[in-house]
């Protein structure tokens, strides 16, 4: 306040400074000035009196200061006010996670944290706007936890985006990882749009990119045509990445050019897009390649395979990478990469016109199957082919390591991300009824929340079995955890039933009963509490 | 009363908690699973909440008070299961239904509201039988008083003689002294009965050192410590309401026996510090009728909370009594009939320049006073430039004039909910405003609905 206290008498703030200068050097070495001091009076008291008197007259006499520059205004959002049961809701899961944890077993009680990614989804699909008061802890959340950033900062809106600007520890939020908060232009007003481009952040590039791609796709190819040869490498990726949405034949010679580029990424990124247009030159390329290579075996049923004998500078400039990783022979994987640029149109083609389902049950001779068959996997995924997807996965009742197809969980979950939501819930259903809990984990990570019903009950069958067999629920923690978090909540009345105490068989291990009872309670407890939040926000 | 269906929001029941681990624990009681029993009417909650034990703990809240009772063995208070209770009861709208009270809630609620009843008869009809009453003890409590009147003035002349001795060696020389002198002055205090003076004395040790104007600071508090000792020492020349205030900044505790105001009090922001011996819970409250802003206070042992809480945003339906003193504004809560949720509307305010203004009025009948409160009608946070870490305004949204944050203020997360609130815009804002800035209590922003939003 020193800016702002001194008295308005030059006479005032002069005797002040000399009072101080007294009082730091002592009395005793530089008396008081001789207005406040009395003829034998103690000099000291005397500073002091003169002292308060002034301190007094500065703090009754406080004038305003100045104020600095006032920020610009947050951006009016328009968004509808949460629903009060929402926003209380909203609160308290963000008072339950910075509150410190109680540690050791769980309990019964719903672990309120891992309610946030949904209830944040869920408000986002409403498209509420988030309550200020509470942007600072929305903020934190997402500091502290990076796969809720992008759901958390589109709550936070323009609002929490100008907020963090104030507060260092909030400054990811202006790295707009998702883009989803920065303050955009309208895309269709084309000199803002411009400007931004030029002049933006990288951030603000990306997000701009992505804005103008969802609206206008020949716009924003324009766009990054225009500077794209002053760009650095790394955005190049990034910017490459954007025309994922949207991506048609009129990207061709764009991404033709892009082949060429000085970056590695760059050209494969580019020649993986391609590959997903299969009328483009490009595909061409590749299905003549890889036909060369695949074709009907000798005997009837049969694919027989000859891989590229070499890694020629054609196949180079289409992304090709020449150099195999430790421990995979070159052909093989040359032979790969050609068959999963590929458009898997080429296959019926060539194999005598039979369906996916077909092709894939068909053997592959010198053992080159399992090669073959990785290939059309990646292939499927990058074009998204629900057909092909379907024939890889096989059937889910069959034992992994038989008949034809993938038995890679991690394929396969790759696949089932192609196939409609429903028939993905089927797949893992029969999946996990034929199989168990223990493999179900990365399948049941790619269903649509809440689980469909089939799927559901299939989950909740396999851990009534699994609490039959005896053994302890932590086994199946991270199943629980997911079951929490996807379990539609009309299931916890059925639930309901399973949280009584077992009749504890001789082969159960000791005390599973109650563990299990407690599980089953925590699980139909968050099931009743995401009803509850559920409906709070519904508008 | 409190009438039916009138409930706390959840904002409300969680400002309650003694602490955020209470907050949280309060919050997982608060789903239907571990309660059986529950029920709510005629102004109060209760249910029983299964615990670790085979006998659930009997929960009761009386919302009228609000007073707390449960057969768990916590010592907070109120404890995670009232509050888990009053969440379940805030959160949801099917337990609506009034119930009648079962007979272990009602042993402890009737007899207490009995209590409540009498000492408000007691209140009313004051009179006769407690001036009687003071009268016979009268004489051995005067004697009482004058022999710690003459411990005081003993601890003052020595303290007088400590700062006029520290004045003639220099302020320099207390930056190498260290702490030690200032906490044996505090220690010598504290045995003169003087526990306002020993406070003071306290905080004079940390100033040395602390910032590149501390002599100037220093200076400042030995004067006003200087200008302590002398008023008390000669507190018989005073008029009166000074001599009051004097004796209340030494540290002796009067009565609260100024005239009593009925009326509708605003909750306007509750928060505790601590001094590692006792938290204190410091309540601003303003008469909806009588305009008046009064401060309750409240105390706990090491480890408890304080008793009294009240949640920001409610109104509480009562009678307060001041406590003597010229310009203090410390009240007591006697009678109190009913509590309901808000929303509070924020008292009549100004400007910067007419906040300062205030605190400077108070000054006169209470030159030691650190702040005052105000409320400040549409104000804009506003960031400076420069230094090291933040620094913030408040300045009014239409003129040039701003009043700084206090370093307080700067260091809790309310700052932000602030600066968040506001988003450049102007907001109303109920502080404590004096000569080191403003400490934002409450805020009350357009797009954020009536309540006042916590900032403490």
């Amino acid at each position: 306040m020193s800016q702002s206290s001194t008295g308005t008498e030059p006479t005032g703030s002069v005797l002040w400074e000399e009072l101080v200068t007294s009082a730091l050097l002592g009395t005793d070495r530089r008396p008081p000035p001789a207005v406040v001091t009395e003829p034998g009076g103690d000099p000291s008291a005397a500073l002091l009196d003169a002292a308060a008197v002034l301190t007094v007259r500065r703090r009754a006499g406080l004038r305003p200061v100045r104020p600095a520059e006032r920020p610009e205004p947050a951006p009016a959002d328009t968004r509808p006010a949460l629903p009060g049961a929402a926003h209380r809701r909203l609160g308290q899961l963000l008072a339950d996670r910075a509150a410190p944890s109680g540690g050791g077993r769980r309990g019964a009680a719903p672990d309120l944290t891992e309610l946030l990614p949904q209830w944040l989804a869920t408000a986002n699909g409403h498209g509420y706007r988030a309550p200020a008061a509470l942007l600072p802890a929305l903020l934190d959340a997402a500091r502290a936890r990076a796969d809720l950033r992008p759901q958390a900062l589109a709550f936070a809106g323009g609002r929490g985006l100008w907020l963090a600007r104030f507060n260092p520890e909030w400054k990811f939020a202006l790295r707009g990882a998702a883009g989803g908060g920065v303050l955009l232009p309208d895309t269709t007003d084309a000199p803002a749009v411009e400007r931004l481009w030029e002049e933006g952040l990288f951030a603000e590039r990306v997000a701009l990119l992505d804005a103008v791609r969802g609206q206008d796709p020949a716009g924003a190819l324009a766009l990054l045509s225009g500077t794209w040869a002053t760009e650095r490498a790394e955005d190049r990726l990034m910017f490459l990445d954007t025309l994922r949405t949207g991506l048609s034949p009129a990207d061709e010679v764009f991404l033709e050019r892009a082949l060429a580029d000085r970056s590695r990424n760059v050209r494969t990124t580019a020649a993986e897009l391609l590959s997903a247009l299969p009328r483009s030159a490009f595909a061409q390329r590749m299905a003549e390649r890889a036909a060369a290579c695949v074709r009907p075996g000798p005997a009837r049923d049969t694919i027989a395979v000859e891989p590229p004998a070499e890694c020629d500078a054609e196949m180079q400039r289409d992304g090709v990478v020449p150099a195999p990783p430790t421990g995979r022979g070159k052909r093989a994987w040359w032979l790969g990469q050609l068959v999963e640029a590929a458009p898997l149109g080429v296959w019926p083609r060539v194999l005598d016109r039979r369906t996916p389902k077909e092709i894939v049950a068909l053997s592959v001779t010198d053992g080159w199957a399992e090669e073959l068959h990785a290939a059309w996997c990646r292939a499927a995924v990058r074009q998204r082919d629900a057909e092909w997807s379907r024939a890889l996965l096989g059937t889910p009742a069959n034992p992994p390591e038989a008949g034809p197809g993938t038995s890679s969980l991690a394929e396969r979950a790759k696949l089932l991300a192609a196939l409609p939501e429903g028939e993905r819930a089927l797949w893992v259903a029969d999946f996990v009824s034929a199989h168990g809990l223990s493999d179900a984990f990365q399948l049941l990570g790619v269903c649509a929340v809440p689980w469909a019903e089939p799927l559901g009950h299939a989950v909740v069958d396999a851990l009534e079995i699994a609490r039959e067999a005896g053994s302890y629920p932590w086994s199946f923690s991270g199943v629980m955890g997911l079951a929490e978090r996807c379990l539609d909540p009309g299931e916890a009345a059925r639930l309901d039933l399973l949280t009584g105490p077992p009749a504890e068989s001789e082969s159960a291990s000791p005390g599973a009963g109650t563990y299990w009872s407690e599980a089953f309670h925590r699980l139909v407890s968050t099931l009743r509490l995401r009803a509850a939040m559920r409906d709070e926000l519904a508008p | 009363m409190n009438g039916p269906g009138v409930r706390w929001t959840t904002d409300q029941v969680l400002a309650l908690a003694p602490d955020a681990a209470s907050q949280k624990a309060g919050g997982r009681l608060a789903t239907a699973g571990p309660w059986s029993g529950t029920g709510s009417g005629d102004g109060a909650v209760w249910g029983l909440c299964k615990g670790s034990g085979s006998k659930p703990y009997q929960t009761i809240v009386d919302t009228t008070g609000p007073a707390y009772k449960c057969s768990c063995p916590s010592r907070k208070f109120p404890c995670k299961h009232a509050l888990g209770l009053l969440l379940l009861w805030a959160g949801d709208a099917r337990s609506a239904a009034e119930d009648t009270v079962p007979d272990w809630a009602g042993q402890w609620l009737e007899p207490r509201r009995e209590r409540v009843e009498e000492q408000r008869a007691r209140q009313s009809d004051e009179g006769g039988g407690e001036s009687t009453a003071r009268a016979a003890g009268g004489e051995a409590a005067r004697r009482r008083a004058e022999r710690r009147a003459g411990r005081i003035s003993a601890g003052a002349s020595e303290l007088e003689q400590r700062l006029t001795d520290l004045l003639r060696g220099g302020l320099a020389s207390a930056e190498q002294s260290g702490y030690g002198l200032w906490e044996e002055t505090a220690a010598r205090m504290v045995d003169a009965q003087a526990p306002g003076l020993a406070a003071r004395v306290r905080e004079l040790g940390a100033i040395p050192g602390s910032g590149r104007d501390w002599p100037v600071r220093l200076l400042e508090e030995c004067a006003l410590l200087h200008l302590m000792d002398t008023a008390w020492l000669g507190r018989e020349r005073l008029p009166e309401p000074l001599a009051a205030t004097v004796r209340t900044r030494v540290g002796i505790n009067a009565p609260a026996d100024g005239a009593p105001v009925r009326d509708r009090w605003r909750i306007l922001s509750q928060y505790d510090s601590s001094d590692g011996k006792v938290t204190t819970r410091r309540i601003w409250v303003h008469g909806a009728e009588s305009g008046r802003t009064a401060l309750l206070l409240s105390f706990g042992a090491a480890g408890r909370s304080p008793q009294l809480a009240l949640p920001v945003g409610g109104e509480l339906a009562g009678v307060l009594v001041p406590y003597p003193g010229a310009g203090q504004l410390r009240a007591e809560l006697r009678e109190q009939s009913g509590l309901t949720g808000g929303p509070a509307a924020p008292p009549p305010g100004g400007s910067v320049a007419a906040a300062l203004d205030a605190y400077g009025q108070a000054l006169c009948d209470d030159p030691w006073l650190e702040s005052w409160p105000v409320t400040l009608t549409d104000v804009v946070p506003v960031p400076v430039p420069g230094g090291t870490g933040p620094r913030w305004q408040l300045a009014d949204a239409n003129g040039d004039a701003a009043v700084p944050l206090t370093p307080a203020a700067l260091s809790r997360p309310g700052l932000w909910k602030l600066v968040a609130l506001s988003g450049g815009g102007p907001v109303t804002v109920f502080a404590e405003c004096g000569h080191a800035g403003a400490t934002p209590l409450a805020a009350w922003a357009p797009a954020a609905g009536p309540e006042p939003i916590p900032l403490v």
